[in-house]
């Protein structure tokens, strides 16, 4: 079981479990603001634009080009931008905060 | 307005009528929402019917990738009416009856009703019990069904539309032998230039995929264990699986027996209600005019129907919107990732970028005189996310510096400088 906190643009601070997914099918299901996931999680649409803890960020398998790609000229993008889509949940992350990006 | 004693009937459960469901809640609506639809499962993710749906191992509800977990409907509220066809609007009483016979009253209605499959006017093709399309659940099951249970798993698909082609893609990495027919004289012959529809035969090609363009079907004729079709060219080719993927058409039925306005689909105001008073009509379905692109369109794609569900439930709660979004799609082909944002019809003319460094990536810019209206991008989410901001803002781009790969991809290297503006 991992712990995840979803922190939105508005300040909220969302604390959710979760064993499998992805960071994104959590958020949707949690109603976190900023994290639509429009295409499904195939990394189509950039609706679902997170920063990693730095702490986490190194932690994480790095993105695949398609998704850095995607970030590199999207709004608010900084060098812990993640598509959280693509961030799968398992015992690896546990305790991973985000802060929602739009 | 107060809602509170309201009722909101919502028509049709895929990515328009569910997320409407949703951002109603989110606007404030606290009236009761009826979600409605024929179909029996919780409302799923369409994108994958022609890609991972195939390849499910168990067909079953949980199978389909739900666009919200049910639990979201119960906190909402939301009353699901799931496997409930609607056989009648009264837009005199403001009712809506169901097959069960109950009848459901409105106060406002948003018909998110959809597209259906067109059948082609080939000889022996409603005699023929194998002819598949691909539009819901239901369908997708079926065709991994046929596949299979195919002695040959060699599969025929009428249509080189985006459909036809993902389709091919899926059936042929489950290891079918995929045959493509296209009437016209190339693939994506409606929706793609030469250019992108030229690079999609190679791929297909090359992954073994047989497609054959000026190759129209005239008749089928179900053998004892094959399917047979014969072109108009003479050629004849034999199918265990038999796909059709030519295009849809806009559910309008219960809209033209209220007497709403319809041409491509129910006619839209800006604000998305259709000429009968507190009836809407939102993605496939809908016809609405485009203020940038200055046309009258219907959209088939995720984000028109996800962008019009916020617009329209803006205005059912009484926040008055105009719908503008600029269209965005994609298509998944084998290792390509086709993205496109805006809209190219109409252009003048189109420059193709390279990447110096890359290969299997490029993008091709349309412009209408000066202006960019749309980017078709092939593996490279740079060229998708960067020309939707430049559409967006109307932003004056440079064709010669973009077709330049020399040139870095960085906004400020491609935009019109002051010396060259006209």
């Amino acid at each position: 079981m991992a712990k995840i906190t979803y922190i939105t643009k508005a300040g909220e601070e969302i604390q959710l479990e979760a064993n499998s997914g992805s960071l994104m099918e959590l958020a949707v299901k949690h109603k976190v603001a900023g994290i639509d996931g429009d295409c499904g999680g195939v990394c189509s649409c950039a609706t679902c634009h997170v920063h990693v803890a730095p702490a986490f960020y190194q932690k994480l398998e790095a993105p695949t080009e398609i998704e850095s790609d995607m970030l590199e000229f999207d709004d608010n993008v900084t060098e812990y931008s993640r598509l959280c889509c693509q961030i799968p949940i398992s015992e690896a992350i546990d305790g991973i905060t985000v802060n929602v990006a739009n | 307005m107060n809602t509170t004693n309201l009722n909101c009937v919502i028509i049709g459960a895929s990515h328009a009528g569910a997320n409407c469901a949703l951002e109603l809640r989110k606007q404030g609506w606290l009236g009761t929402i009826y979600l409605v639809d024929a179909d029996e499962y919780l409302p799923y993710h369409r994108p994958p019917l022609s890609k991972d749906y195939l390849s499910i191992e168990k067909a079953e509800t949980s199978s389909f990738k739900p666009l919200f977990v049910k639990e979201r409907y119960l906190e909402e509220n939301i009353i699901l009416k799931l496997g409930d066809r609607v056989i009648k609007v009264d837009e005199k009483q403001k009712s809506v009856t169901l097959s069960t016979g109950e009848i459901l009253d409105y106060d406002k209605l948003v018909l998110a009703i959809g597209a259906s499959a067109i059948i082609p006017p080939i000889e022996g093709i409603s005699a023929c019990k194998k002819v598949r399309v691909l539009r819901n659940a239901a369908d997708a099951l079926q065709i991994q069904q046929d596949f299979k249970t195919s002695a040959n798993k060699e599969v025929v698909i009428i249509g080189g539309g985006y459909i036809g082609l993902e389709t091919a893609a899926s059936l042929k990495k489950m290891g079918g032998d995929i045959t493509v027919l296209e009437r016209e004289e190339r693939i994506l012959a409606r929706v793609a230039p030469l250019e992108l529809a030229n690079y999609f035969q190679e791929l297909h090609t090359d992954n073994g995929v047989k497609i054959y363009t000026g190759t129209s079907a005239i008749k089928i004729e179900e053998k004892e264990t094959s399917i047979e079709i014969k072109c108009s060219n003479g050629k004849i080719y034999s199918a265990d699986v038999l796909i059709v993927g030519t295009g849809v058409k806009p559910n309008t039925l219960l809209a033209e027996e209220i007497g709403a306005e319809i041409d491509n689909g129910i006619k839209v105001d800006a604000n998305l209600q259709t000429s009968v008073e507190d009836v809407y009509a939102i993605g496939d379905v809908a016809q609405f005019y485009h203020r940038k692109y200055e046309a009258w369109m219907r959209l088939e794609s995720v984000q028109n129907a996800v962008d019009q569900a916020k617009i329209v439930a803006a205005n059912v709660v009484g926040e008055a919107q105009q719908y503008s979004a600029i269209p965005w799609f994609w298509s998944d082909q084998f290792h390509v990732k086709l993205q496109m944002v805006g809209l190219s019809k109409g252009y003048t003319n189109l420059v193709v970028r390279t990447e110096a460094d890359k290969e299997d990536c490029f993008s091709i810019w349309y412009f209408k005189n000066d202006d960019l209206i749309a980017v078709d991008a092939v593996n490279n989410g740079k060229a998708f996310v960067l020309g939707g901001k430049f559409i967006k803002n109307n932003t004056l781009v440079d064709p010669i510096k973009i077709a330049d790969h020399a040139i870095p991809f960085k906004p400020n290297n491609l935009i019109k400088t002051e010396t060259n503006a006209h």
